[in-house]
């Protein structure tokens, strides 16, 4: 065999094996996706599209809406990207542009450290301290100055909406800020070096230089924390209080999607209540798919944009 | 180096004969699965048999449903419910089922300046809180049987478990039978629409937020509640008199309930008559198939939950657990004996 035939024998090689490793990734989302369509089958038919907006979740009658889990989902992880995202900003830039670089390592460490502390710590600490904190100082300060809210109303149980949204800030908070910190400081310092040439101040270098040319890896980050504040589940679990109705208030209990999966399984006996959760799951799935589909486009779309710009 | 190598080697495939050997004498192991509230005390029976006969016997705490839907499924050899099956539907799966363990639940509070069994509730008051029809602590059914109590103008919070669980079955199976509104706006069961509240996960879960939410009102486990000092309510039973959650008014409910005439032992201890009877205990079952595949592990089935029966009382009452009363063993014993086959022959003798 000649030597060029051999080499392109291994090439081919190489080839197969490397597709069949990424089509497990095709075949197993789309294993899942069929699985959850199979088993909720049975729900999917008796409630239909009411599924979606019917707050009632009764398994003692048979009665199973997802509507009170999607917006728990929702406004917690509103609050948590409302909050982590420009505080995450803020961090790395100090990281990157400000601070001296051996705070900086420091920090960063702290940082990457906070990111893989394991979720359900999150959620032991935030019942067993931060819920204290909430109930004792944080709720009744909000209760007083901001009460006149829908927001902000009723008796400060500790537990409750807020308290997971705050949790989960903490939680997508390391992942934001260090990916960010990551691509900022893949900008090349020639860059920045002209603008301050051109007599930029710091914040004029970071904010037109800087954010501008890191704005994609960005917007990977935030949605790399979106996605896990989305599915977070056990550290949701222990402080949103678990019950499911809608509330205009962020004092009051709520569940989101995940939280009602990790507490119902187990003991869901009936076939449709069954279904019900599979199909919670389907949603949740498919709702993390619209997101994570909206956000390649809108990257794409600012990809095309920034070529246009040039 | 090279001999290290080989006795790596050699350590490597005794290892692996000796996990192919183990299953084969494997009616020495015994595999069941269900609900969680039992599990403490299966632990302790279960490391001590094995200590003492050799014999290993597993239990997941999967919980009550998982565990009647693997007995079903025969991935088990026996299965654990709280809630009891009704004879129909044992009939209709091949299984026999029989209370292994007796606990209990108690409602536990968070007011200023009441103690463990300080506060005094009625059944109509406690379905009521829970129902979210007294919404204060200083309201007016709670006042009348609490005239030393200095009660707070304080909202009231419900806590109950967030996940489907046996102690909610036996807690709202409670509920259920003493308040017809109670009945009408929830019912009972594992999983049920509570009408306000906050909801926790596990025992653990429920006492956390109870401590930690002034004026709330939550449910556990006995034994739960005793180990951790919690403030427990004294409440009115069937008879009409005040008792405390003791294990002793635990013996009481379960010996003054009507096994003889239950189907299937379906029977649940709440409400139960008797003076000292605490109105909120339940039985913990174990599910097994009428008709066994194979008689060894049928038979050391039946040895270890003989012995349990025989010496496991004081180890339970430990665990604030209450053994099952001996007249209803016998008629378990009697059960066994009769209804158990393996290939056409009775297997307990």
């Amino acid at each position: 065999m000649s030597k060029a035939a051999s080499q392109s024998r291994a090439d081919w090689t190489f080839k197969v094996i490397t597709a069949a490793c990424a089509l497990v990734v095709i075949v197993l989302m789309g294993g899942i996706l069929v699985e959850l369509l199979r088993n909720s089958g049975m729900s999917i038919r008796q409630f239909g599209f009411g599924f979606l907006t019917s707050t009632e979740w009764n398994p003692y009658a048979g009665e199973f809406g997802a509507a009170s889990s999607i917006f728990g989902t929702v406004v917690s992880t509103a609050i948590a990207m409302l909050l982590a995202v420009p505080l995450s900003l803020i961090i790395a830039i100090y990281l990157v542009e400000v601070a001296h670089p051996k705070a900086s390592r420091i920090i960063g460490g702290g940082i990457e450290l906070l990111a893989a502390v394991p979720s359900i710590i999150y959620g032991m600490w935030g019942l067993f301290v931060f819920a204290a904190l909430m109930q004792e100082h944080v709720q009744p300060w909000l209760g007083k100055y901001f009460g006149f809210l829908p927001l902000f109303q009723g008796p400060p149980m500790g537990i409750g909406m807020l308290t997971a949204g705050l949790i989960l800030t903490l939680m997508v908070l390391p992942f934001i800020t260090a990916v960010t910190r990551d691509v900022l400081q893949m900008v090349p310092p020639v860059l920045k070096e002209s603008a301050h040439g051109v007599g930029a101040t710091m914040w004029e270098a970071t904010r037109h230089i800087a954010l501008k040319y890191g704005r994609r890896g960005i917007v990977g980050a935030v949605f790399l924390g979106f996605g896990r504040a989305l599915g977070e589940t056990m550290a949701v679990t222990f402080v949103i209080g678990n019950s499911h109705r809608i509330s205009s208030s962020l004092f009051d209990a709520g569940n989101t999607i995940a939280s009602s999966l990790a507490n119902e399984f187990n003991e869901a006996s009936e076939p449709i209540y069954l279904s019900s959760l599979f199909e919670l799951a389907l949603v949740l799935f498919l709702l993390t798919l619209l997101f994570q589909t909206a956000a390649h486009f809108w990257v794409s779309r600012m990809q095309r944009q920034e070529a246009g710009d040039r | 180096m090279r001999g290290v190598r080989k006795s790596v080697l050699a350590i490597a495939a005794l290892a692996l004969v000796g996990s192919l050997v183990v299953p084969a004498m494997a009616a020495k192991t015994l595999n069941g699965a269900g609900a969680t509230f039992p599990e403490p005390i299966y632990s302790v029976w279960m490391h001590k048999y094995n200590e003492l006969k050799g014999v290993r016997v597993n239990y997941q705490g999967i919980g009550s449903s998982g565990g009647q839907r693997q007995i079903k499924a025969k991935t088990v050899d026996f299965g654990g419910s709280d809630a009891p099956m009704k004879g129909p539907d044992l009939r209709e799966a091949g299984l026999i089922q029989f209370p292994m363990v007796i606990g209990g639940v108690v409602p536990i509070v968070n007011v200023q300046g009441v103690g463990p069994g300080e506060l005094k509730l009625t059944n109509e008051a406690l379905a009521a809180i829970f129902a979210g029809e007294i919404t204060f602590w200083d309201d007016e059914a709670i006042k009348a049987t609490n005239p030393d109590l200095a009660l707070p103008n304080e909202p009231i919070t419900v806590v109950h478990r967030a996940d489907g669980s046996g102690t909610t079955w036996i807690f709202t199976n409670f509920l259920d039978k003493v308040s017809a509104s109670w009945h009408e706006k929830a019912g009972f069961g594992k999983v049920v629409p509570w009408p306000v509240g906050v909801g926790a996960k596990g025992n653990p879960g429920v006492a956390a937020y109870v401590q930690r939410v002034n004026g709330s009102v939550g449910y556990v486990e006995f034994a739960f509640a005793k180990q951790n000092d919690l403030s427990y309510v004294t409440l009115k039973n069937h008879a009409g008199e005040w008792v405390q959650p003791t294990i002793e008014s635990f013996q009481e409910a379960a010996a003054n309930a009507d096994w003889v005439n239950s189907d299937s032992y379906y029977l649940v201890l709440t409400d139960q008559p008797g003076d000292g009877s605490w109105p909120i205990a339940g039985a913990t079952f174990i599910l097994i198939h009428k008709d066994q595949p194979d008689a060894a592990t049928a038979k050391a089935m039946f040895e270890f939950f003989d012995w349990c029966y025989d010496h496991g009382d004081e180890m339970a009452m430990a665990k604030d657990y209450v053994p099952v009363p001996d007249n209803v063993v016998g008629m378990v014993r009697a059960t066994w004996g009769l209804e158990v086959t393996s290939g056409g022959k009775a297997v307990y003798k």
